[in-house]
């Protein structure tokens, strides 16, 4: 008369085992999936965008910037590699205390996440001025916003890169 | 690859004159995946990206970065600075997975 009951209760315990197991199981792929550990000061939502008018607005505040002849963004023309594309920013600016370069934003216009990086000066760097390679998912449009210490925004010309192999892998 | 992360590197000059712009040079390890690929087995591969670069001279701000996922692998970043004073330049390096780099350049002001 008792073993049914045994087995049944050894079923249930270990059915409610088994849903345990899967729950912290997802929550495991959540976490690691997820930008869970966001360094903080990170900005996670302009980073977090998709579209490029979204990823303006969330980090300069606006998605028409007139172009200024003092932002200089180089690129190639062609990049065979699309997961290393050098780039280089200069911004002509006296660089003092009382006018200088404060932010700089990097956009690549097509990207799963638009916004590549944002940089903040200080009058002690002497040259707003920064070289880094980035990843491009395909020929696509560069883009560089610099905001002075007066808020003043000014924008490179696009500069287009043709991308032969993509750097998002897959 | 994973366990290939860290090793900042950081090149500039050791002396400068009073005004001088002196280029800095750095390259670090890191995978920076973007979460969206997948393996061969099909099988996502998780973020891990630097998020912050702190730069500071004589522990006063310079530069700061914040990086997407699309800075490319093993990122090299160039940057400069003014020399005024004699010092230390310090760059610290923060990933998602709670990775932490610090490295340090001296520099002569003559």
């Amino acid at each position: 008369m008792n073993k049914p009951i045994a087995r049944r209760q050894f079923l249930g315990a270990s059915l409610a085992t088994g849903a345990v197991a899967t729950a912290a199981g997802l929550g495991l792929l959540k976490t690691q999936m997820a930008f869970a550990d966001n360094v903080s000061g990170w900005p996670a939502k302009a980073f977090d965008a998709k579209l490029l008018k979204d990823a303006m607005s969330d980090s300069i505040g606006k998605t028409d910037v007139p172009v200024s002849s003092k932002v200089k963004l180089t690129a190639p023309t062609i990049a065979e590699n699309g997961g290393a594309v050098p780039v280089t920013i200069e911004v002509e600016s006296p660089m003092t205390a009382d006018d200088y370069i404060a932010a700089v934003y990097l956009f690549v216009d097509h990207n799963p996440t638009p916004l590549a990086s944002q940089f903040t000066f200080t009058p002690a760097s002497g040259q707003a001025y920064i070289q880094q390679r980035i990843k491009m998912a395909k020929t696509d449009n560069v883009r560089v916003v610099a905001k002075t210490n007066k808020g003043v925004l000014m924008a490179s010309a696009p500069r287009e890169v043709k991308v032969t192999i993509g750097g998002c892998g897959g | 690859m994973a366990g290939n992360v860290g090793n900042p590197m950081v090149r500039m000059a050791s002396s400068a004159k009073k005004g001088e712009i002196v280029e800095v040079r750095t390259l670090i390890m890191n995978p920076m995946t973007t979460g969206l690929t997948k393996d061969k087995a099909g099988k996502i591969i998780p973020a891990h990206f630097i998020q912050t670069v702190t730069i500071t001279f004589n522990d006063k701000p310079l530069l700061d970065i914040d990086w997407s996922t699309a800075v490319s692998a093993n990122p090299y970043l160039a940057f400069k600075l003014r020399a005024e004073s004699s010092g230390t330049l310090n760059i610290v390096w923060k990933d998602n997975t709670g990775g932490h780099w610090s490295a340090n350049s001296k520099l002569t002001v003559a």
